[in-house]
């Protein structure tokens, strides 16, 4: 199949960049990124610079890639990222857009490479468990009912790829911060320091320049973990709850 | 060189203990005035970083992905093993011991293997107290499955994505010391070379991947846990920008290399479909609990598989071997599923595929039932295949996943570099010939957060370390030859792409020292490849410059190693004059076509020392003795 991209170049952060058309022929059982590595091999052969794209593990686990394709994040597959997405969903004539996450906490390193270290800088805000190796009580000491264990568990598959920021009208990073409290705040062991965790990491996000939730639902539509907009109700209710109880911290951190 | 294991002696039980008591300690005040290096952020360079900034020394932790939590661990999908027998079925600490050190083929060291066996229960107490989601009981407590090699439901799991969760959990515990100050992270930041000052290792260079500066970093100790070199085959379920350019640039500093033949081949991925793949794509081997494993009995059929009756089919593990049918090691179900396709039996287009077949579990279980285990698996080979495996089976062979070999390290997961360590799949020292399911994720985690915290202690406590900085002449040096690389990169004016190279030396080293291997095809490896190495350096093109986010000059440095390691990796594989775990040479063995080893000759880890550039590498041997668990030719009849 012949296809038709617009891809975002731009060298670097502070150099401007804009969309150019490039032509590449694909076949069905590629996958995107695969299409994009023709596609560069193509540009070395002329001896231009090949398009710069984050990506790792090619398993749609690692969080590394992801850009938007004609709008959309991870492109039209639900549940999918990129680099799990194959041309079978394409067709021949088919004119694609790709760029860059777009939001002013995650400024574009080159063409589609965005820097996303604003999400660990949030999870080093609170985003654990404070339990240094060695003290731990033995596994089975602690029962967790599965219902709570299994919604941990849906909270934390998220990959922290950054789709839900780049979703979002507003570039809002609370999908991506309520997954991480839902995940530790629904397990026993995440209850010690729960209203704290709530409270520096909402913090953080702030801090980070990212913008406010306003229940749009973007975020849980892209999510190619299908994280749901549910842990935002619960970050949202922690933090309250937190706010109420622990005003000394709560006034440090000035709200959501 | 000599190699010296410093591996305890007397009672296996109590090896760890009395060893750990003959440490010398490092007292807590004394601790922040040491720097430690980690390089790799996975789940032995991560949970080794928490845990050494928890006991105070300061760490400076490297990796090349945009952020720690990206690193390979996180790909493994099945589970973590440890001997914590809570489904009382006959486990043990001595099982787990036993079962590694066969299920290794008698290549590995008994004490090491023993002291992880020991340290898998607290590995889950850690992990639990994290936070990490380990499927439960309706009862809240920790529910297990089986894997390959075992008798016994021993491991521990998070859906069908264990790794992730385990990194997510080490990450965190990073994060959290990130935040004290006490870890200063680096990320995308790629090692290019060692620092070593009067015999000790002393620090890295470093290339910054967004600017390309070229910076060095002293410490009192360097830790490696930077993974393994399966990508040297191109095609291999390890992340695209894993490499063994770490590991490499210390073994041309001083550090031996051992087994680096030992390569484990994964059973259940999914099949090659055309000559633009970029990767593969592991589907774990949790799948084998209740999937089965066929092909048609005939050769040549092509009639789809709903269509071949029972009586038809030839579950071929299941007949070959009856005790452990579907769960056999992965390196004999491999082979298994090598020989019927040699035999023409494999399906799919390519004749390079048997079938993986969830329909009599779907019979027991209940659709919902499998989904509930493997859904997230089941959803990952229908986005890759279009196909529906709930449906229609799914269409497996087998791929390099995994490699046991590695820099040599002694007990205390030293190299022979002193003050250079390294850690969980970087190093060689417990899964032998062949590693079981489940045990990557147990040996990173308990190198990084159970061994190397204590061990490193000793070295520190022991040695004088002079004082350094950066105008040291072994420092420049270090530099120079990076920079010299990189410009000689940029400058070259070639026609090839690099990855067109990579892809090609893949294919040698898979066709000849792939899942078997000959002398005469070892022999055409070694002569082949430093002629395509030769003109990978004249026409090889690396578009751009060094001083900015350059991908291509990234992996044009990982590869150039890889054309050096693929070199070493045959001529190990030649000289090893037998079949054991993932090493299969076909002169080696029994008339059922099983491995034969040959302990009277190769019962030694083989290190290799660096001679100097164009030198044949020396060879040295570490004796294996076994005191506990006698080398027998395995059997899984």
């Amino acid at each position: 199949m012949k296809l038709t991209l617009h891809i975002w170049r731009q060298k670097s952060s502070t150099e401007p960049g804009k969309m150019v058309p490039y032509s590449v022929e694909a076949n069905e059982h590629m996958s995107f990124l695969e299409m994009l590595d023709v596609l560069n091999e193509d540009l070395i052969a002329k001896g231009e610079d090949p398009v710069a794209f984050d990506h790792d593990c090619r398993e749609g686990i690692c969080g590394s890639c992801g850009f938007m394709i004609n709008g959309i994040a991870h492109g039209p597959q639900p549940s999918t990222t990129v680099c799990q997405l194959h041309m079978r969903h394409f067709k021949t004539g088919d004119v694609l857009y790709l760029e860059p996450w777009r939001a002013k906490a995650f400024p574009v390193v080159r063409d589609l490479v965005v820097d996303r270290s604003a999400f660990d800088r949030i999870i080093a805000a609170g985003g654990y468990i404070s339990v240094s190796t060695g003290s731990a009580p033995d596994g089975n000491a602690i029962p967790v009912p599965k219902k709570y264990s299994d919604q941990s568990m849906d909270a934390a598959a998220c990959i922290g790829c950054g789709a839900c920021v780049a979703a979002c009208p507003n570039a809002a990073a609370a999908l991506f911060t309520g997954a991480k409290i839902s995940h530790l705040g629904l397990l026993p062991q995440g209850q010690p320091e729960r209203s704290e965790r709530a409270l520096n990491m909402v913090a953080q996000v702030k801090q980070e320049m990212f913008g406010s939730c306003t229940n749009i639902g973007e975020c849980e539509a892209v999510c190619p973990k299908e994280i749901k907009l549910e842990v935002i109700a619960r970050m949202n209710r922690d933090y309250l709850l937190a706010s109420w109880t622990n005003r000394r911290e709560a006034a440090r951190s000035d709200g959501i | 060189m000599e190699l010296k294991s410093k591996c305890p002696t007397g009672p296996i039980e109590t090896r760890w203990e009395r060893h750990k008591f003959d440490l010398k300690l490092v007292n807590p005040a004394n601790k922040r005035k040491y720097t430690v290096i980690v390089v790799g952020s996975g789940l032995a360079g991560g949970s080794a970083s928490a845990t050494l900034a928890e006991l105070g020394y300061n760490v400076k932790c490297f990796c090349f992905q945009d952020s720690p939590r990206r690193a390979h661990s996180i790909a493994a999908q099945g589970g973590i093993n440890a001997a914590k027998n809570y489904q009382n079925d006959g486990d043990s600490i001595y099982r787990l011991f036993y079962d590694t050190v066969k299920g290794g083929d008698f290549r590995a060291r008994e004490s090491n293997v023993y002291r992880l066996a020991q340290i898998s229960v607290n590995i889950i107490d850690q992990c639990v107290a994290q936070g990490v989601p380990f499927a439960r009981e309706y009862g809240g407590t920790l529910t297990n499955r089986s894997f390959g090699g075992a008798q016994v439901s021993r491991t521990f799991y998070a859906r069908g994505q264990t790794g992730q969760q385990l990194l997510i959990g080490a990450y965190q515990a990073l994060e959290r010391q990130i935040n004290t100050g006490k870890v200063q992270m680096y990320p995308r930041s790629e090692m290019l070379d060692l620092i070593v000052i009067d015999g000790k290792a002393r620090g890295i260079v470093v290339r910054n991947l967004l600017t390309g500066k070229v910076e060095s970093h002293l410490a009192d100790a360097v830790v490696l846990g930077t993974g393994g070199y399966g990508n040297v085959f191109y095609l291999s379920t390890n992340a695209k920008g894993s490499n063994c350019t770490a590991i490499w640039r210390a073994y041309k500093r001083g550090a031996a290399m051992a087994n680096p033949c030992f390569t484990q081949i994964h059973p259940t991925c999914i099949p090659v479909s055309g000559d633009y793949q970029s990767k593969l794509t592991l589907m774990s081997e949790s799948l084998r609990n209740d999937g089965r494993i066929w092909v048609p009995l005939k050769k040549g059929d092509t009639r789809p598989p709903n269509q071949i009756p029972e009586s038809e089919r030839d579950y071929y593990l299941e007949r070959r071997y009856p005790s452990f049918g579907n769960l056999v090691p992965r390196d004999v179900a491999s082979r298994a599923a090598k020989a019927a396709c040699d035999e023409g039996r494999g399906v799919g287009t390519t004749g390079l595929g048997v079938y993986l077949d969830f329909g009599d579990a779907i019979k027991r279980l209940g659709k919902q039932g499998v989904k509930e285990r493997y859904s997230n698996l089941f959803d990952m080979y229908e986005r890759i295949t279009g196909e529906n495996p709930y449906e229609v089976p799914m269409r497996i062979y087998p791929a390099i996943h995994y490699t046991m070999g590695g820099l040599w390290v002694d007990y205390n997961l030293m190299t022979t570099v002193p003050g250079l360590y390294s850690i969980g799949e970087a190093n060689f020292s417990d899964h032998g010939a062949n590693r079981l399911g489940a045990s990557a994720l147990m040996q990173g985690l308990a190198d990084g957060y159970f061994v190397l915290p204590y061990t490193i202690g000793d070295y520190l406590a022991n040695s004088k370390l002079e004082r350094i900085d950066n105008s040291h002449a072994a420092v420049r040096d270090a530099e120079t030859e990076v920079a010299k690389q990189t410009r000689r990169f940029v400058e070259n004016k070639g026609s090839r792409s690099v990855a067109s190279f990579h892809r090609e030396l893949g294919k040698i080293v898979w066709d000849e020292c792939g899942m078997a291997r000959t002398e005469a095809g070892l022999k055409r490896a070694i002569a082949r490849i430093p002629e395509l190495r030769d003109e990978f350096w004249q026409t090889v093109t690396v578009p751009g410059s060094g001083e900015e986010l350059n991908q291509n000059l990234e992996n044009a440095g990982r590869v150039a190693d890889f054309f050096e390691f693929a070199e070493l990796m045959c001529r190990d594989a030649l000289h090893r004059n037998e079949s054991c775990g993932g090493h299969f040479r076909e002169e080696f063995q029994t008339p059922e076509g099983e491995a034969r080893r040959n302990d009277d000759e190769y019962c030694y880890a083989a290190a290799w020392e660096y001679a100097g550039p164009l030198k044949p590498p020396i060879l040295n041997k570490e004796p294996l003795t076994f005191e506990y668990v006698h080398p027998s030719q395995r059997s899984y009849k």
